[in-house]
This record gives C-alpha cells, sequence and structure tokens, in this order.
C-alpha cells in the first residue's frame, strides 16, 4: 500500500510529538510542545517534530495520490487524508514553515526534480513513476542524513520534495480524489474567482487518460497558493504539461487523417 | 479466498436466521436448528440453510471502473408470511431478496410427463388433478426487486423503516428513502454534496432509522458528529432536529484527532431511547435526548492511541468497525484486532475481552478471556501490543435478538458463540 521510498525513521515513543501524546504520558527525550495554536514567534519547533509532521505530510500526499491509481477510491478515506494535509499545512502556515518552503521553492533551481515530480503525478508511464518514487526516495534519506548534522532546520531539500507534490497536488488533489467520483454530470462552469476543479466544461474529462495525467488545463492555483510562485519562477513544470497537450494534440492530428474524417 | 471474506453479519428479527455477506457477492443464511430432546440443555446450532450469489461485478463503462460485488450490508425484513425477505447492497444496488422453502412437489401433470417432456397433445386422453408429493426440503431465493442507478457514491448503509413499506439508503454524500414496492425511484432525503467537490470536507459514514418512530432517522459523518432527523418537518432533511457531538479533549489532540473520531457505525437500542456509536478507539452511548455528550464511553483498544503514526501508514486507521446491542440493551459489543472482540456490560461495567480464533477455542468449550498488557511487564497469557496481528481484524459481528448468542466474523470465518444453559 505505501510505497517503499520514505522511510519511517522515529520509534513510536518518538512518534507522541506528533500524535499528541498518550493521554498524559511520557513524552520521551524528543519532547515536542503539542501543536495548539500560537504565535510563530513565540513557538519553539523542535527539529524532530517538524520532521515528523513532514513525513506526515508527505506520507498523506503519497496516499492521495495513490489514491486515484486504485480501481474506485473511497471517498471517505481521501476525504480524511485531505484534511489531514490541510490541518498540517494551516499549522506550517501559523508557524512561518510554510512561508519558507515556498520561500525556497521559488528560489530554488532544481527544473529536473520538479520535472521528475511532476512527472510522477502525470503518471505517464509505469518507468517515470518508478523513477519519480526513486528520485524522491534519494531525496528523503539524503536529507535525513543531512539533518542529523545540521543544528538548524534547513528548510529546502526536505521540503523541495513534498513542494512538488504539492506543487501538482494542490491543482488537482481536488479533482484527482474527488472528481473521479463524478459520473454523468458535467462541471459547472464556475467563477474565476474560485480556485481549481472542474472550473473549465471540458469534454476531454470524461476522457479517463485526461483525468488521471490532468493535462486538460493548465495547472492552476490551489488552497496551497504553492503553485503560483512555482509557476511564476519554474516555467519548466508548465511546459512539461504544455509539451504532453500537443503531443495530444499532434496525435489527435494524425487521427483525424488516418480516419480521414 | 480473497471473495471469501466476511464483509456482513446480521440476525434476522426472531434470531432464528443469521445471514452473512461476502466479498465475492455471495449470501450465506445459516439457520437455528431445533434443541435435540435428547440434550436439551445445549442450544440447538446453526446450520447452512441457504446459499446464492446476489451480486455479480459489474463495469461502469463510462468512468471505466469495475464496481465491486461485495456485499456491504444485509437487512432483514420483519416476516410477515411463510417466505423470508432480505435487503442486500453493494456498492450502488440494493437486491430485495426472497427466500422460501419447498417441500412439496406436485406429481401427476397432463401436459408433461414425470421426468418433464412435453406430451403429444393429440395422445391425452384423460384428464386428471395433479397430487401435491413431500419432497427433500429445497430452499430457494429468488431477486424479487432491484433497486438501482440512485447513488453516485459507495452505499454504505440500508436500513429497514418501522413501518416495513419503507426503507433508507445511504452512500457518502447522499441518503434516499425508497419504497419496497417501487423500484424506479426513491426520495433523496439528505444530500450533503457541496455545489463545488473541492470544499468537500465531510461525509456520511453510517445511517439509520429508529426502530419505532417511522419519521425518525440518524446519520453519522466523517467529523464525529451525528444528526437525527426527522422526515415530517421537511421533504430535504438538510436542516437536522437534533445534533450530536462531544467537545473534542484539547490535551489529547493530534493530526489523527478528526480521523479517530470519524464515526464507522451507529445504532440505535432496541428501546429506541439510545444510540451507540463507534469511533476508532472507542463505542460510545448517547441518550437521544441530550446533544452534547454521550451518558458512556468505552474504550475499545486504547493501547492504540500511541500507535497511530503507523496505524495511519498501514491504513489501520481508516478500518470500519462496528458495534451490536444485545437484545435487552444492557451489554454491547464490537471487534478490534488480532481476532478479539470486546464486550461491555453497561450495568455492571465490566467489560471482557475474547478471541475467535480455531486455535483459541474449540467446539463447546469456554471461551478464556484474553488482556493485551499495556506496557511495563507482561503477564503470562498477556499479549503485548506489538504482536497483535493487524491483518486479523474483526470489523462485523452480530449479536441475537433475544438469547445470548453472537455471531462474530473473522476475515473468512464466522464464529458462532452462546451461553451455557447451566
Amino acid at each position: 500500500m505505501f510505497p517503499k521510498g520514505t522511510k519511517r525513521k522515529f520509534s513510536d515513543s518518538g512518534e507522541e510529538a506528533v500524535c499528541g501524546g498518550g493521554g498524559g504520558g511520557d513524552q520521551g527525550p524528543s519532547a515536542a510542545p503539542a501543536p495548539s495554536p500560537s504565535p510563530a514567534a513565540a513557538r519553539t519547533l523542535s527539529s524532530s517534530y517538524s520532521l515528523q509532521r513532514q513525513s506526515l505530510l508527505d506520507m498523506s500526499l503519497i496516499k492521495l495520490q495513490l489514491c486515484h491509481m486504485l480501481v474506485e477510491p473511497n471517498l471517505c478515506r481521501s476525504v480524511l487524508i485531505a484534511n489531514t494535509v490541510r490541518q498540517i499545512q494551516e499549522e506550517m502556515t501559523q508557524d512561518g514553515t510554510w512561508q519558507i518552503m515556498t520561500q525556497a521553492l521559488a528560489a530554488a533551481q532544481c527544473p529536473a526534480d520538479r520535472l521528475v515530480a511532476t512527472e510522477v503525478l502525470c503518471r505517464q508511464t509505469e518507468a517515470a513513476a518508478q523513477e519519480g518514487y526513486h528520485s524522491e526516495e534519494v531525496v528523503m534519506d539524503g536529507d535525513a542524513e543531512a539533518e542529523v548534522a545540521m543544528s538548524s532546520l534547513s528548510p529546502v531539500s526536505p521540503q523541495l520534495s513534498s513542494a512538488s507534490y504539492l506543487a501538482g497536488a494542490d491543482s488537482r488533489t481536488g479533482e484527482q480524489v474527488f472528481g473521479t467520483f463524478e459520473i454523468k454530470h458535467p462541471a459547472p462552469p464556475s467563477d474565476p474567482a474560485l480556485e481549481e476543479l472542474f472550473s473549465d466544461v471540458d469534454p476531454s474529462y470524461y476522457d479517463l487518460d485526461t483525468v488521471l495525467t490532468g493535462m486538460q488545463s493548465t495547472p492552476k492555483m490551489g488552497p496551497y497558493d504553492l503553485l503560483e510562485s512555482l509557476s511564476s519562477h519554474g516555467p519548466t513544470a508548465l511546459s512539461s504539461s504544455t509539451t504532453c497537450r500537443s503531443d495530444l494534440n499532434e496525435l489527435d492530428h494524425i487521427m483525424e487523417i488516418i480516419v480521414g474524417s | 479466498m480473497a471473495a471469501d471474506i466476511i464483509s456482513t453479519v446480521e440476525f434476522n428479527y426472531s434470531g432464528d436466521l443469521l445471514a452473512t455477506g461476502d466479498k465475492g457477492g455471495r449470501v450465506v443464511i445459516f439457520q437455528h436448528e431445533q434443541e435435540s430432546k435428547n440434550r436439551p440443555h445445549l442450544r440447538g446450532e446453526y446450520n447452512v440453510y441457504s446459499t446464492f450469489q446476489s451480486h455479480e461485478p459489474e463495469f461502469d463503462y463510462l468512468k471505466s471502473l469495475e464496481i465491486e460485488e461485495k456485499i456491504n450490508k444485509i437487512r432483514w425484513l420483519p416476516q410477515q408470511n411463510a417466505a423470508h425477505f432480505l435487503l442486500s447492497t453493494n456498492d450502488k444496488t440494493i437486491k430485495l431478496w426472497k427466500i422460501s422453502e419447498r417441500d412439496k412437489r406436485a406429481e401427476g401433470y397432463n401436459l408433461k410427463d414425470e421426468d418433464g417432456r412435453l406430451r403429444d397433445p393429440f395422445r391425452i386422453t384423460s384428464l386428471r388433478v395433479p397430487v401435491l408429493m413431500p419432497m427433500d426440503l429445497m430452499v430457494e431465493a429468488s431477486p424479487r426487486r432491484i433497486f438501482a442507478n440512485a447513488h453516485t457514491y459507495h452505499i454504505n448503509s440500508i436500513s429497514v423503516n418501522s413501518d416495513h413499506e419503507t426503507y433508507l439508503s445511504a452512500d457518502d454524500l447522499r441518503i434516499n428513502l425508497w419504497h419496497l414496492e417501487i423500484t424506479d425511484r426513491s426520495f433523496n432525503i439528505v444530500d450533503i454534496k457541496p455545489a463545488n467537490m473541492e470544499e468537500l470536507t465531510e461525509v456520511i459514514t453510517a445511517a439509520e432509522c429508529h426502530p419505532h418512530q417511522c419519521n425518525v432517522f440518524v446519520y453519522s459523518s466523517s467529523k464525529g458528529t451525528i444528526r437525527l432527523c426527522d422526515m415530517r418537518a421537511a421533504a430535504l432533511c438538510d436542516r437536522h432536529s437534533k445534533f450530536f457531538e462531544e467537545p473534542e479533549d484539547p490535551s489529547s489532540r493530534s493530526f489523527f484527532s478528526e480521523i479517530i473520531s470519524s464515526i464507522s457505525d451507529v445504532k440505535f437500542s432496541h428501546s429506541g431511547r439510545y444510540m451507540m456509536t463507534r469511533d476508532y478507539l472507542s463505542v460510545k452511548v448517547w441518550d437521544l435526548n441530550m446533544e452534547n455528550r454521550p451518558v458512556e464511553t468505552y474504550q475499545v483498544h486504547e493501547y492504540l492511541r500511541s500507535k497511530l503514526c503507523s496505524l495511519y501508514e498501514n491504513d489501520c486507521i481508516f478500518d470500519k468497525f462496528e458495534c451490536c446491542w444485545n437484545g435487552s440493551d444492557s451489554a454491547i459489543m464490537t471487534g478490534s484486532y488480532n481476532n478479539f472482540f470486546r464486550m461491555f456490560d453497561r450495568n455492571t461495567r465490566r467489560d471482557i475481552t475474547l478471541e475467535a480464533s480455531r486455535e483459541s477455542s474449540k467446539p463447546r468449550a469456554t471461551l478464556k478471556p484474553r488482556k493485551v498488557s499495556t506496557g511495563g511487564k507482561r503477564k503470562k497469557d498477556e499479549i503485548s501490543v506489538d504482536s497483535l496481528d493487524f491483518n486479523k481484524k474483526i470489523l462485523h459481528t452480530a449479536w441475537h435478538p433475544k438469547d445470548n448468542v453472537i455471531a462474530v466474523a473473522a476475515t473468512n470465518n464466522l464464529y458462532i458463540f452462546q451461553d451455557k444453559i447451566n
């Protein structure tokens, strides 16, 4: 069920930090403050708690991605996982970590990583997907070791991997997770101020391939507001989908010639 | 065989029949045999009465997805004549099945021979009246109604109304009311689908009709809330009459709080005064007159609270456990992992953990109580949390409506336990 890429490095006693404690029992050596809303400035995040939270975020995003790969995903499970992701994002926004992540992404110069990650989301080929997971594995492993060596939390590398999931996930999470549950009724056109999902009435939506690969529209802003900075600084992400789109158009053209319509 | 995994268990109103549904779309009905006169101190056993294929896998061509034939729920109808009726449902389609006995057959037809071959009508010179002769008992199941195409999402519950004429079916976002005689339309009574699916944060997890008030039903959600609705108030019951939610304990808040608060089952007591809800770690009994908190809370496996991250990783945190009342509402039962199931006595507040497995129980032997050690020294006969087998989960249990007989489904095995009469 869960790809072997991301290793769980913390014992269950260490999990207590993320899990909110076992009802007042000892927190263990890696004690962290209970996740309660408080001003970011006043809060000291332990590195271990932050890593665990990051790991949980990554795990959740992977689960959401895997969701639409199943025969018919479970809507309840998808909603619960998506809510968990939102909660993590809210907390990270409150303590400023989210801001750091988006800035790091904007400044980052790793188009290859993003490309590979978005290919995972696009699910073009099995090989590409495998490669995506492996690259994720490499990033995660490398980061964990780096974390141990560094005293301060480095936002760049570990955040990048989940951010690249988010890049595709934010515009597509809703539609990939919830969109495949729709049958028969076309999505109503929505107000441009509203974000993502069914914003275009596009007949290609009903084509399973386009739903899965999310090629139907250019990536739109999502609840994480991540892609905006990504697309403004990383034209490669956009161009990858444009390339795919032009490939599809070409294929259509060829088919038309063959069919003679 | 994966297709043999039992997915639902249900006694009928008299407790005489016990139905199970499985992942392969089959229904198996067991019947309580009469006590033998030789050994009156032992109750009769349950033996197979009827087996039939209720649902077949289907293919949704629009979505290119297969519709599973797994039986999600079975509900019996109250018996009105010699035949038995039950509703069985998979993700999309509900069927009404008639199970009837045949122990006689007609012999001496005019138009056909005993072996069924048609006779030449010109050769018939005299007429006779066919005679009914006894034959070996045959139990036949035939589908009488098929209620289809009313659910976009996966059906999680069906519940027969106390009027015995209507029933409700619930999926993740909608609840429909059907008349048992009418298959081509149903009334939508609850719809929580947001206009924009991106805004979806809550789904319906279970629904049940009140046992006595035919206008009242409840439905539970993935956020741990229960809404009680009155169908007399409005055609579309989007506004609830009562809203049950326990305030969250801030000291135990975590990223998993919402997931473990998601209600997997809701059951009214036989009296209709209470209802019981099952979430991941506990069972709660609610008084219908008190909305702000449950009157009783029972911990099923609190030792799992520190393992939630692992259980999230391996998806066990999404397991949907059911719960049930005994006939007098004095006890409740629910399942756990490692083939353990738990029973709670509401009066004495005592609880017991038992195991449903071939190894630990021989027929006619008394079940031995089990215990999970929660840290520190593990006593002999106790099992540690890390040794629990999370693949052996008891999700479905049922309690006889009158007697102390319980049915426990452990993956693809059905266990029936009963109290010894001393």
